[in-house]
C-alpha cells in the first residue's frame, strides 16, 4: 500500500493499531446488536412451532411463521457482518493470528462446521418447505435452527474466553502452542460466560417479544398475538433474568480470581484491600481517585465470600505482580506482567450493565402487572405498554456494557497477559487502508441497519397473518374475548 | 527459494498433508455449492428480466445460499486453524482485495433475503444481489492465481522490511502488483467458471418452456465454449511463463491428471447439454470445479503461499521488489499449525463432516426438482 499513499504525509500521523481497533469495535459492535437478538428470537420461534405441532391451530402456525420471518430479517445480517470477523483477525490482526492461530483456529473451524451448517440449512426447511416434509421433521428442524446458533456461541465463547483467561497452551514467544485441548477449550472463564452470555441473549429476546406485544395491545389489534407474547415474553423473560444472578455471580467470580486488574477497574479500586461494592461513582485517573457510593467490602464479599479478602487496587497491577505470596487469596492466577485498562471506562460501562438489570427487573414487574390486568380482561395502562414498546433498549444496552467491561477491560492485553493488544496487528496494512474501510464499514453498516430497521417494524405492522391461501389448514375464529383463555395455557412450555 | 523443509515428525508431516487436503476439499465443496449460487447472480439481470422471474432465479438459490456460503467460512476457518501463518499472511496481504470480496458477500446475502420483503428498494437489492455476486466471483480467481504464480514475501533475511515492523512472511506486493496478467486470467476462468455452473443450475431448476429456462440454457451453452478457451489460454500461459519458475513442488504430475478431468467433465457436459438434460449436464460440469481446484492444489503442493521465485522475473514483472525480498515460501510444513492442534480438527472434522453431508442430502433432497408457480407464491 506504500505504493498507493506512500507520499501522503497526512496519513502518517494516523495511529495504524487505534484505527484496527476502532474497525474491530465497530464491526463487532454492530455484529452483536443482531446476533444477541438472532439467537434469542430462535429460541421464540421453537418455542411456538412446539405449540403449534400441539394445537395445529391456524394462528400457531402464523406466530412461528412471524417470528420466523423476524428471526431471518436479522439473522441475515449476523451471518453477513458475521464474515467481517472471521475475515478481520486475518485481514487486521494478522499478528494475533499467527500467535494464537494453534488455539483460536479451532474454535472457528468448529463453529462453522458444527453450527452454521446447522442452523442454515435447517433454516431454508424452516423458511421454504413449511408444507413439503413431516409436521415432526419441521418442529426439529425449527429447534435444530435454535441449537445450531447457541452452539455457535459456544465455540465463539470458547475462543473469546481462551483469549481472557488463557489456558492448556505453552507460550512460544513468537506463538502460543496448544498443550492440553480440553483445557484450552474450558479454560477458566469458558463456561461462566457462556452461560452468562446465553442467557442475556435470551432476556434480550424476550423483551423484544413482549414490546411487540405491547404494540399490538397499543394500537388494539392482535389481541390475542399481543396477550401471548406478553405472556411467553413474560414467563421466559422472569426465568432468564433470575438465572442471570448465578451466571453473573460466576462470571464476576472468575474475573476477581483470574483479572485482577479488570476487577479493580471495574470497582475503580486503587489501592490494596478489600473490594467495595460502588453503586455509582466517577473515576479520576490523573488524580487516581475514585469518589462514589460504595458498600465497603461487598464484592470481596461476593467473590470469595468473605468481606475482608484483599484484592490488589490498580496502583499494585499496574505494575508486575506475583500472586503467590498469599497476600491476595482471592487471585488464583499466578501472577500478571502488569498494565491497567482505561479506569472510568471500564467502571461506567460495569455500572451502566448493573443498573440496567435493575431496570429489567422493573420492566418484569411492569409487564407482569399489565398482563394480570389483561387476563382479569381490564384495559391496560398507556404508559404501561409505551414503556414496555421501549423495554428491548435496556437489554440492549446492557448487553453492549457488558462487553465493554470485558473487551476493555482486559487492555492492554489482546490475550490476556500474553500478548499487547498494540502487538497484534497487521504490520502490512496501512492507515489509510484501515481508515478508507472503516469509512466503507460505517457506510455500509448504516445502509444495512436503516434496511434492517424498516423491513422488522413493517413485519411488526403486518403481523402474524392467518390466511386463507389452498394450502393452509381452514381458519378455525377464535373471539378476542379469548384472550385470557389463550394466553393462560402458553405457561407448560 | 529455500529447500523444503518438513516438520520434522512424520506423523505432523502426514496430518499437514491431510489438511492441505481437506481445505482443498472445503474449496472444492464451496466452488461447486456455492459456484452455482454466485453464478446465478451474475446472471441474475441478463437471464431474468420480469419480477417473477427474478423471483424464480431468487428462489432457485432461495434455501440453499446460506448452507453452501458456510463451506467458505469453514474453508477460512481450517485454514485458520491448521495453517494459521497462511492465513494471516494471506488475508492482510490481499487487504483490499478480501475487502472487496467481503462487501460483494455482505450485501449479496442481505440482498437474497431483503429483496422480496423490500419492495420500495428492490432496485438497490437487484444490483446488490449482481454486485455483490460478480465481485466474490471474480475476485477469487484472482487470489489463486497470484498463490499459484508466488508473490512477494518477507524473508527472515529481509533486514529493512523487519526492521520496520514487518513479520517474516508478511506480503509486502501492494495491490497492483495482484493484477498480473497471469492473476487476471485466473479471475477470468474462475467467474466463467462460476458462470457457467450457475447457467446450469438455472436450466436444471427454471420450469421447462419459461424464458429463464430458455435464456438459461443459452448462456450455459456459451459460457461452455468460453470456459474451454479461457482453459486453453490459461493452461498456454501457465506452461510457458509461470511453470518455468516453479521450483519445488512436487505434484505436478497430478495437474496434467486434473487437466484431463477438465476436458472430460467438458465433454460430458457438452454432449448433456445437447442431449437437453439438464439434470446429467448439470452434474457432469461439477467435474470442472473439481479439476480447477485439482490443478491449483496440485500446483501449489507442498506450498500454500509460494515467494516469488524470480520477483524481477516474467510472471512477477507488475512487482516493484524490494532488493531484500530473499523469503522462503509458506508451504504446509512451515505454516502447520501444532501436531495436537492438527489431531484436534481431525477429529472435530470426522465428527463434523459426516453430518455436514447428511443435512445437504437432506435439504438438497427436499428441494429436489424444478420450481414450481406455487413455490413462488408461498415465498
Amino acid at each position: 500500500m506504500e505504493l498507493l499513499f506512500g507520499g501522503c504525509g497526512v496519513f502518517a500521523a494516523l495511529d495504524a493499531v487505534l484505527l484496527a481497533r476502532i474497525q474491530f469495535a465497530l464491526c463487532v459492535i454492530f455484529h452483536f446488536l443482531f446476533v444477541p437478538l438472532s439467537i434469542g428470537l430462535g429460541l421464540f420461534v421453537a418455542l411456538a412451532e412446539t405449540r403449534y405441532y400441539k394445537t395445529k391451530d391456524p394462528k400457531d402456525r402464523a406466530r412461528t411463521m412471524f417470528w420466523a420471518k423476524i428471526f431471518t430479517t436479522t439473522f441475515v445480517i449476523g451471518v453477513a457482518t458475521g464474515i467481517t470477523m472471521e475475515f478481520s483477525f486475518g485481514t487486521n490482526w494478522a499478528n494475533y493470528s499467527r500467535y494464537v492461530g494453534d488455539i483460536f483456529g479451532a474454535p472457528l473451524a468448529a463453529e462453522a462446521l458444527l453450527s452454521f451448517f446447522l442452523e442454515s440449512v435447517f433454516l431454508g426447511i424452516v423458511l421454504f418447505a413449511r408444507d413439503k416434509i413431516a409436521p415432526k421433521l419441521y418442529l426439529v428442524s425449527a429447534w435444530l435452527v435454535w441449537f445450531g446458533s447457541a452452539l455457535s456461541a459456544l465455540w465463539i465463547l470458547i475462543a473469546n474466553s481462551w483469549m481472557q483467561t488463557p489456558a492448556g497452551y505453552q507460550d512460544l514467544g513468537t506463538k502460543a502452542e496448544i498443550t492440553d485441548f480440553w483445557g484450552a477449550a474450558l479454560n477458566p472463564s469458558t463456561v461462566a460466560r457462556y452461560l452468562h452470555t446465553v442467557d442475556s441473549v435470551i432476556i434480550l429476546a424476550s423483551f423484544c417479544v413482549m414490546a411487540i406485544g405491547a404494540y399490538y395491545l397499543l394500537r388494539k389489534r392482535n389481541l390475542d398475538d399481543g396477550a401471548r407474547f406478553i405472556k411467553t415474553g413474560l414467563t421466559i423473560g422472569i426465568i432468564t433474568v433470575i438465572l442471570m444472578l448465578p451466571f453473573a455471580h460466576m462470571q464476576a467470580t472468575v474475573v476477581a480470581e483470574q483479572q485482577p486488574a479488570k476487577l479493580a477497574a471495574m470497582e475503580g479500586q486503587w489501592e490494596d484491600g478489600p473490594a467495595d461494592m460502588m453503586l455509582f461513582g466517577w473515576v479520576n485517573e490523573e488524580t487516581q481517585t475514585t469518589t462514589g457510593l460504595g458498600i465497603p467490602g461487598f464484592t470481596s464479599f461476593l467473590a470469595s465470600f468473605d468481606t475482608s479478602t484483599v484484592y490488589p487496587g490498580l496502583n499494585t497491577t499496574a505494575n508486575a505482580v506475583d500472586f503467590s505470596s498469599g497476600k491476595y487469596s482471592g487471585v488464583k492466577a499466578d501472577s500478571y506482567k502488569g498494565g491497567n485498562p482505561p479506569v472510568n471506562i471500564t467502571f461506567q460501562a460495569y455500572h451502566l450493565m448493573v443498573a440496567l438489570y435493575a431496570l429489567l427487573i422493573i420492566w418484569l414487574i411492569i409487564a407482569g402487572i399489565t398482563l394480570k390486568g389483561i387476563n382479569k380482561a381490564k384495559k391496560p395502562s398507556k404508559l404501561a405498554l409505551y414503556l414496555m414498546i421501549f423495554g428491548p433498549l435496556i437489554p440492549f444496552l446492557c448487553i453492549q456494557a457488558g462487553w465493554m467491561v470485558a473487551e476493555i477491560g482486559r487492555q492492554p492485553w489482546v490475550v490476556y497477559n500474553l500478548l499487547e493488544t498494540a502487538k497484534g496487528v497487521s504490520p502490512v496494512v496501512s492507515a489509510p487502508e484501515l481508515l478508507i474501510t472503516i469509512v466503507l464499514f460505517v457506510l455500509f453498516y448504516l445502509i444495512l441497519f436503516i434496511a434492517w430497521l424498516r423491513i422488522v417494524l413493517g413485519q411488526i405492522k403486518k403481523g402474524p397473518q392467518v390466511d386463507g391461501k389452498a394450502e393452509a389448514p381452514k381458519v378455525i375464529e377464535i373471539e378476542d374475548a379469548a384472550v385470557p383463555a389463550v394466553a393462560a395455557s402458553e405457561g407448560g412450555e | 527459494m529455500g529447500a523444503i523443509l518438513t516438520t520434522g515428525s512424520a506423523m505432523h508431516d502426514g496430518l499437514a498433508i491431510l489438511w492441505f487436503l481437506l481445505i482443498a476439499v472445503l474449496i472444492l465443496g464451496y466452488f461447486i455449492l456455492d459456484g452455482f449460487d454466485l453464478g446465478a447472480g451474475v446472471l441474475y439481470p441478463f437471464v431474468a428480466k420480469k419480477d417473477n422471474e427474478k423471483a424464480l432465479v431468487r428462489r432457485a438459490i432461495g434455501p440453499l445460499w446460506d448452507g453452501n456460503e458456510v463451506w467458505l467460512l469453514t474453508g477460512g476457518g481450517a485454514l485458520f486453524a491448521a495453517f494459521a501463518p497462511a492465513y494471516a499472511t494471506s488475508f492482510s496481504g490481499f487487504y483490499l482485495a478480501i475487502m472487496l470480496v467481503l462487501f460483494g458477500l455482505i450485501f449479496r446475502a442481505v440482498a437474497v433475503e431483503y429483496r422480496d420483503r423490500d419492495t420500495k428498494w428492490k432496485k438497490f437489492w437487484d444490483g446488490a444481489f449482481f454486485i455483490g455476486s460478480f465481485l466474490p466471483a471474480l475476485l477469487f480467481g484472482a487470489a489463486v492465481g497470484n498463490c499459484i504464480a508466488g508473490v512477494a514475501l518477507v524473508g527472515a533475511g529481509s533486514t529493512a522490511h523487519l526492521a520496520a515492523g514487518l513479520a517474516v512472511g508478511d506480503y509486502v506486493g501492494g495491490f497492483f502488483s495482484l493484477l498480473n496478467p497471469f492473476a487476471l486470467l485466473c479471475a477470468i476462468m474462475g467467474l466463467v467458471a462460476f458462470i457457467t455452473q450457475g447457467a446450469a443450475w438455472l436450466a436444471l431448476k427454471a420450469p421447462v418452456g419459461s424464458e429463464v429456462h430458455q435464456r438459461a440454457v443459452k448462456f450455459r451453452s456459451l459460457f461452455n465454449i468460453i470456459e474451454l478457451v479461457v482453459f486453453v489460454l490459461l493452461s498456454a500461459f501457465f506452461l510457458l511463463f509461470v511453470l518455468p519458475t516453479f521450483d519445488g513442488r512436487s505434484g505436478m504430475l497430478f495437474a496434467y491428471v486434473f487437466a484431463g478431468v477438465f476436458i472430460l467433465g467438458w465433454i460430458v457436459a457438452r454432449l448433456f447439454m445437447n442431449k437437453g438434460n439438464d439434470l446429467m449436464s448439470f452434474l457432469a460440469s461439477n467435474l470442472i470445479p473439481i479439476a480447477l481446484i485439482g490443478i491449483t492444489a496440485a500446483s501449489l503442493f507442498p506450498n500454500l503461499i509460494p515467494a516469488a521465485a524470480n520477483p524481477e522475473g516474467v510472471v512477477t514483472y507488475f512487482f516493484l521488489p524490494g532488493q531484500d525480498i530473499v523469503a522462503d515460501s509458506i508451504t504446509i510444513f512451515s505454516a502447520a499449525n501444532s501436531q495436537l492442534c492438527l489431531t484436534a480438527m481431525t477429529i472435530i472434522t470426522c465428527i463434523g463432516l459426516p453430518l455436514v453431508l447428511v443435512y445437504h442430502v437432506i435439504i438438497y433432497r427436499t428441494f429436489r426438482g424444478r420450481i414450481k408457480e406455487e413455490d413462488l407464491v408461498e415465498y
